[in-house]
């Protein structure tokens, strides 16, 4: 099952390397992950999404938790949550593929943020599987590079991952 | 506040932090540090051969005394000769503080004159690591290192510090701190009530228990505690390799040592309980071999201080986490207070049951078929000439499975050996640092021809520190373990196991200004080993031949459950 973990870090010089070392060293599977500083700057907040059986991700919290930088780790897929992520898609774009495009974005209310005679560089934000859609959905359009962030994700309702 | 350099700091903050002997090697990183340790007498430096030893010898002092040793090494070659010593005290759980030097902080990442990464290289294989950024952190840093390397699982933790944030010219206030308060950092310090009440009502109903005791317990200093539950019980007690000592060795409760060379009362105990207590250990593959056939019939507790060992290869049915000392303490005051005894019928039963099993002696060696020297029988000798008291430190193959068999440890941290990573060369230098810290006991180094040259160059730091340990050579002319299993699985093709050129390790020993004896037959054993350790303020080296053919047992069948076992060359359970 796919796994969403937050973790907030001590902002210290090799805390993210622990994080990413710790994922490698013991064979668990990244499949996105993003890390910027909070509003306290001593902090950065991490999420990594992965997939694993129960077992595998109970390791991966507690390992988390292990590691002396990490100070809180939380599975957000066990509760009610909110994930994002955002792409960047540059599509060549000329004749009728145009308004073919502009279309698809529409549907899925992505905006285009760059334009040039022969190509559309679009934003789309959603979660994971809302980007993967929006890329099937563009059919035989055809795509001249993708950039995604990785998943960012918060609890639903009052809950929060703080000191 | 007095002012001083970063170099004064690191000497000054190893003082207040009660370090008395620090293990190192010098180099161009950390000269200004040489400088201060010159200029003081209360922190010693004993200087080795290779920063390996360092390091063994200050994980070594830590296993003797539960607390962190201190090991010192330039940057470069000298942290990389440190990594096997780390990454030693780390799959033992060990605490140790490793300080290394580092190039100035302005050419790190130029591929400077002896830089490496020491905090990349380091990072797998330690508990924490710190790169001194600022001078006046160096105090706080070095506190930390020790509260975080001792407290909770322990391990070692290194410090990375470059050349100019130790400029002598250059000082500041120094205040060692007095405490340590980390948000990212809470070990816990008691186990949850309700789990323990669970785990006693499970122990008092069990009919058919084993206590399953690892290095936890004797990290954890939990020994005492162990003893007092397990012997209210009458539960038999089985030992890791790392555990041993923990509960007394002779004692009638003790099964011995469990796991892949463990004795056939262990094994075969474990397989067939209906309840296991685990207390600091890890159901490391050496003890549980393959884990889907492990004790089938067995519901699991295990206490441990690290809820990561909890559950991570076997599942377990009631976890606790917390230190095993407070733990057991708390579960003996439950069994106490109970209403209910164990079923004594069920467990006079299960003692018998045990106690065939016992008279089978599977383990137990031969003498008949053979002139030579049974190595087993050295060990044996070892035991009765030290009394079953010294300090045993041991290197890493058959001869490190027949001490942890046949030496019967009666006392915690005593037991001095390479577990979980199972390094040759360890052996020497952990007597080295046992013995300087405890110059009155005996310290023996169980080794072998092989491990033994792993670190030899030891001897020569023994001669300028007058370390006078014991060191009791199983001489089988082979990497011993190598040659078993090539005999058991490769159809005894030795490839590369057999050790042509064996040095006259008597004249070695010589060499070094050492007293060496080589012995050939057992005849002369006993007199030649009193005669050793009776020469108290003398290193001496005995060169002991040993049966090269001798194969440990038992020995767990690969993929097979705990009970199935190898018992001799021709028996199998
Ligand atoms: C540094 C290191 N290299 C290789 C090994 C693999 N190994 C395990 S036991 C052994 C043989 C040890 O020979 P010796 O010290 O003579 O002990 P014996 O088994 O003969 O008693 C070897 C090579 C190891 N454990 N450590
Ligand atoms: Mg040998």
């Amino acid at each position: 099952m796919r796994h969403i973990i937050s973790v907030l870090l001590e902002n210290e010089p090799g805390a993210l390397s622990r994080v990413v070392g710790l994922f490698s060293q013991r064979q668990y599977n990244i499949e996105s992950l993003t890390v910027a500083a909070t509003e306290d700057p001593t902090l950065s907040r991490l999420t990594v999404t992965t997939i694993g059986n129960d077992r595998v991700v109970e390791q991966i919290t507690k390992q988390l938790n292990k590691l002396v930088d990490v100070v809180k780790v939380v599975d957000l897929s066990e509760g009610d949550h909110i994930e994002r992520e955002l792409m960047m898609i540059k599509l060549k774009a000329n004749g009728q593929m145009r308004a073919e495009i502009k279309r698809t974005c529409d549907i899925f209310r992505g905006q285009i943020i760059d334009v040039t005679p022969n190509a559309y560089t679009v934003q789309l934000i959603g979660d994971s599987s809302k980007l993967d859609a929006f890329i099937a959905a563009l059919g035989t359009a055809s795509i001249m590079e993708v950039v995604r962030s990785g998943v960012s994700g918060i609890a639903r309702g009052e809950k929060v991952l703080s000191v | 506040m007095e002012l001083l350099s970063g170099a004064e700091m690191v000497v000054r903050a190893l003082r207040d932090q009660g370090v008395k002997y620090i293990y190192g090697y010098p180099g161009g990183a950390l000269l200004h540090v040489y400088d201060a340790i010159f200029q003081q007498e209360e922190v010693q430096h004993v200087l080795v051969r290779h920063e390996q030893a360092a390091t063994h010898m200050a994980d070594a002092y830590a296993r003797a005394t539960n607390k962190a040793g201190v090991a010192l090494v330039t940057s470069g070659p000298g942290a990389t000769n440190a990594v096997t010593g780390i990454a030693t005290a780390y799959m033992d759980s060990i605490p140790m503080v490793v300080i290394t030097g580092q190039v100035m902080s302005y050419l790190i990442g130029e591929d400077a004159f002896q830089e490496t990464d020491m905090l990349g290289i380091s990072r797998p294989i330690v508990k924490h690591n710190f790169s001194v950024q600022r001078p006046e952190d160096i105090p706080a840093i070095i506190k930390k290192a020790f509260y975080i390397a001792e407290s909770g699982r322990p391990g070692p933790v290194v410090v990375d510090i470059p050349k100019d944030m130790t400029t002598p010219t250059e000082r500041y206030p120094y205040e060692f701190p007095a405490s340590v308060k980390m948000r990212s950092y809470n070990p816990i310090s008691r186990g949850h009530s309700g789990q323990i009440k669970k785990a006693v009502d499970m122990l008092l109903a069990a009919k058919r228990p084993v206590i399953y005791a690892g290095g936890g317990v004797i990290m954890g200093g939990a020994s005492e505690q162990l003893i007092k539950l397990a012997q209210t019980l009458n539960y038999p007690v089985t030992n890791t390799l790392m555990g041993l000592g923990g509960y007394p060795g002779t004692d009638r409760q003790s099964l011995g040592m469990l796991g892949m060379h463990g004795s056939y009362e262990a094994n075969m105990a474990m397989h067939h309980a209906d309840l296991i207590l685990a207390v600091g250990a890890r159901f490391d593959d050496r003890v549980t071999n393959a884990t889907d056939k492990f004790c089938p019939t067995a519901r699991i507790v295990h206490i441990d201080i690290d809820p990561a060992s909890i559950s991570k290869t076997v599942e377990v049915d009631v976890p606790i986490v917390g230190p095993a000392g407070a733990v057991l303490e708390e579960m003996s005051e439950l069994v106490a207070a109970a209403g209910t005894t164990p079923d004594a019928e069920a467990i006079a039963s299960w003692w018998t049951q045990i106690d065939e099993w016992r008279g089978r002696h599977g383990g137990r060696f031969r003498t008949d078929d053979s002139e030579m020297m049974k190595p087993q029988q050295v060990i044996e000798m070892l035991s009765k000439v030290t009394n079953g008291d010294a300090f045993v430190c041991s290197d890493v193959g058959q001869h490190q499975m027949y001490a942890a068999q046949y030496y019967k440890f009666n006392k915690p941290n005593r037991w001095i050996n390479s577990g979980g990573l199972g390094t040759m060369g360890f052996g020497l230098p952990a007597a080295m640092g046992v013995k300087m810290n405890f110059p009155e006991a005996d310290v023996a180094c169980v080794t072998g021809e092989g491990s033994i040259q792993m670190n030899i160059q030891e001897l020569s730091t023994c001669k300028q520190y007058d370390i006078p340990v014991k060191v009791i050579n199983l001489n089988n002319q082979s990497l011993g373990m190598v040659r078993q299993w090539q005999d058991m699985n490769y159809e005894s093709r030795h490839s590369q196991s057999y050790v042509k050129a064996l040095p006259d390790f008597v004249k070695l020993a010589e060499a070094y200004g050492h007293v060496g004896m080589k012995v050939e037959k057992y005849s002369d054993l006993e007199a030649a080993m009193s005669e050793a350790f009776s020469l108290k303020d003398r290193l001496v080296f005995m060169d002991i031949y040993v049966d090269p053919h001798e194969h440990v047992y038992p020995m767990q069948v690969p993929r097979g459950s705990m009970r199935d076992m190898w018992l001799s060359k021709t028996e199998r359970t």
